[in-house]
């Protein structure tokens, strides 16, 4: 598009355009930053640096005198400076109470396990008090149990369920809107289905939370009100505008031509939309689907308000449900900076952008391997 | 028989189109039809319901009085505080967005050669960013602009590590994160307005003496200013609506007075929605005032898309003459 002048810029002018250049750049800037700084919280956790194991080394009170401030400090928990302003009953008193929480502690052998470890991220465990090897994500109990797998299927079966919704009636509409529908109603029907793009996901998450969890519950008459079913039907209303007008938009960069012969031979509209356009369009139809899946898997705010966020592992998508995004943003205001639940969040969210990041790139390159198609034969 | 003749005498075996009523096309029309009846139809149930159960919390005190002692309570509690907050960081955001975007865009059109390297990474990352979920940018803005830069800012200021001013969740910094969630969406549709502009406009500024710069700041940008307030508008309502980027940035549950510093915190519309639905002690009880909350947002962020819609259409049909 931009004119090429047959000499060279005057300085001031050269810098200007370095700038809006370096400008330019920030896009891959943020990409590349989200990237550094995501992980950078989540790499202790990867390389398995970080330590949940709750058996510490046990130091007899009568060995007081012996060790240094600064082991006893770390070992009572308290700072240096907080250890040195104590007298020497306080400092008795405390160890003896750490002795006893020790010895209490240590009585479950769980508690020797390092639950950061990937063995303790992905695979069954038998936890003390369990029948059987299970799945556990429990931040917050006594021993951390931080198993991803509760997490990934709550957010897969929400998922599934947007695109079970979602994808039929956009792809419908799309076909509909693109091809069939007079132009009158086409520009109507357009600007009204992309209006639901409008609707802030927290509000779709009221709505769902409100409204639709009572009135599917009547109608289907399942136990837990709030479940992945409700979650997803709501998150496919979300997907909706995104698939419609990706698909939309690859239906009507289909060359012309293609539909007039189809229609010159004696097709019906809907015989050359289906079996003429829509096969042309296929890569842009995949390209829409790939997209709303990204966008149901990481919506948040429908998810948390109508999933239940219960983190049981289960494939009903009638029973509660608890997603990778909606784990983040409830338990990363109450993680301490820098421990091991505040690193694992961040390790889910790697996980979660990974594959997001995945599906645009994949969605993108088919996008633009149609478009230069597209192009090429019109 | 002729040749001629003989054509004509044998009927066609096949026909292609069907005498009767094609039951296949008949049912492939009627669903699609459907389909998009039905998403028109959820749209307005979904406005239908919050208008219907909104508007009779909807009054003048609601929207110009702060909380009160109690955020739940129905008969005094007010959005004041929530509709500054709201319009603070989205006003921030657009300071902060709509120049890089602005840029980048104008870099992309009348710069950039359309398949060089640097063009196709810039725009993949463009696309990538538009796809990265909007927890994500909660974490990012968590980690980079709330740990990294409002620490830096603290430590350089200041010097004593003890000090934390910027380095904790603030105004600024959910700005910031929004910015960087909405970067696509201003240089999307701020391109989409500058490559709408006749290339005879470029062509007739260059000739008359005019500089490339000189005739892309005053000649391209004004053509295409509607666009730019488009797209302005556009990550506006987009971001107005927002919770989970702001969520560890700078949103609080609970504020006695309004944000004054850009390193305060502030209480936000669409997270206050997420609050009255999920924390309040009684939800039969509290629900006007929720239902009356969404509809504020509602009404702001549709009143923004709607004029979206309309200045784009506008420009189209300017750009139809131009060309």
């Amino acid at each position: 598009m931009g004119l090429h002048r047959g000499h060279r810029a005057k300085p001031l002018e050269w810098i200007a355009e370095r700038l809006i250049f370096l400008i330019s750049l920030s896009a891959i800037l943020m990409v590349f930053l989200i990237f550094i700084f995501i992980g950078r919280e989540a790499l202790p956790v990867i390389l398995g640096r970080m330590d949940t194991s709750l058996v510490q080394r046990v130091i007899p009170v009568g060995d007081m005198d012996k060790t240094s401030p600064k082991e006893l400090g770390d070992y009572l928990g308290v700072s240096e400076k907080q250890f040195s302003e104590m007298d020497h009953e306080t400092r008795q008193a405390l160890m003896e109470a750490k002795l006893e929480e020790l010895k209490s502690s240590s009585k479950d052998k769980d508690a020797a396990i390092n639950t950061t470890r990937w063995k303790y991220l992905l695979f069954p465990h038998q936890w003390t008090g369990y029948e059987k090897p299970a799945f556990i994500w429990q931040p917050i109990s006594e021993i951390h149990k931080y198993n991803i797998v509760p997490l990934v299927i709550g957010s897969l079966k929400a998922t599934l369920v947007a695109l079970l919704v979602g994808v039929p009636l956009a792809l419908g509409a799309a076909i509909y809107v693109s091809q069939l529908a007079r132009p009158r109603v086409r520009e109507i029907a357009k600007p009204v289905i992309e209006l639901l793009s409008g609707i802030p996901s927290v509000v779709l998450g009221f709505f769902a939370l409100i409204v639709m969890a009572s009135v599917f519950q009547k109608i289907f008459g399942y136990q837990s009100r709030l479940n992945a079913f409700v979650a997803g039907v709501a998150l496919g209303f979300s997907v909706i505008p995104v698939v419609f007008s990706i698909a939309e938009d690859a239906l009507t960069s289909v060359p012309r031509s293609y539909l007039q012969a189809a229609l010159a031979l004696g097709a019906s509209k809907w015989k050359a939309a289906w079996q003429v356009v829509l096969p042309a369009a296929v890569p842009g139809v995949f390209a829409a689907v790939a997209l709303g899946f990204g966008r149901a898997i990481g919506e948040t705010m429908v998810v948390i308000m109508a999933s239940g966020n219960a983190s049981i592992v289960s494939w009903s998508i009638f029973d509660s449900a608890r997603t990778i995004t909606a784990t983040i943003a409830a338990e990363l205001g109450e993680a301490v900076f820098g421990s091991a639940h505040y690193r694992i969040l961040f390790l889910i969210g790697v996980l979660l952008f990974a594959v997001t990041f995945l599906t645009n790139l994949v969605a993108d390159l088919v996008m633009h391997r149609l478009k230069a198609k597209m192009e090429g034969k019109r | 028989m002729t040749a001629a003749e003989m054509r004509t005498c044998e009927p066609r075996t096949r026909s292609f189109r069907a005498s009767q009523l094609d039951w296949f096309s008949f049912l492939g029309t009627g669903a699609t039809g459907f389909a998009t009846v039905l998403i028109v139809a959820i749209l307005l149930v979904i406005l239908g319901n919050i208008v219907w159960n909104g508007l009779p919390g909807l009054s003048w005190r609601f929207v110009s009085t702060g909380t009160a002692s109690d955020m739940f309570d129905v008969q005094k509690a007010g959005i004041l505080p929530m509709i500054v907050g709201t319009s603070a960081r989205v006003i921030l955001m657009t300071i902060f967005v709509v120049p890089v975007g602005v840029i980048t865009a104008i870099y992309l059109t009348e710069y950039a050669r359309i398949n060089s390297l640097s063009t196709r990474v810039i725009r993949g990352a463009v696309n990538n960013l538009a796809g990265v979920p909007s927890i994500v940018f909660g974490l990012f803005g968590a980690g980079f602009f709330v740990r990294f830069v409002g620490k830096g800012m603290d430590s350089m200021l200041s010097g004593d590590k003890a000090v934390n001013v910027w380095g904790q969740p603030a105004i600024i910094w959910a700005s910031a994160t929004l910015a960087v969630m909405t970067l696509p969406l201003v240089i999307v549709t701020t391109e989409e307005s500058l490559r709408a502009i006749p290339q005879g406009l470029r062509e007739a500024s260059l000739a008359l003496g005019a500089t490339k710069l000189e005739t892309i700041f005053r000649i391209v940008l004004p053509q295409a200013s509607p666009g730019i307030l488009t797209g302005t508008i556009l990550a506006v309502s987009r971001a107005a609506g927002e919770v989970a980027p702001i969520l560890f940035t700078g949103a609080a549950y609970y504020m006695a007075d309004m944000p004054k510093t850009l390193h305060d915190q502030f209480m936000d519309l669409a997270y206050h929605v997420f609050i009255l639905s999920t924390q309040s002690p009684n939800v039969d009880k509290t629900r006007p005032l929720l239902y009356a909350t969404v509809l504020t947002l509602l009404l702001l962020t549709f009143a923004l898309n709607i004029a979206a819609i309309f200045i784009r259409a506008n420009m189209r049909k300017k750009m139809r003459m131009l060309h």
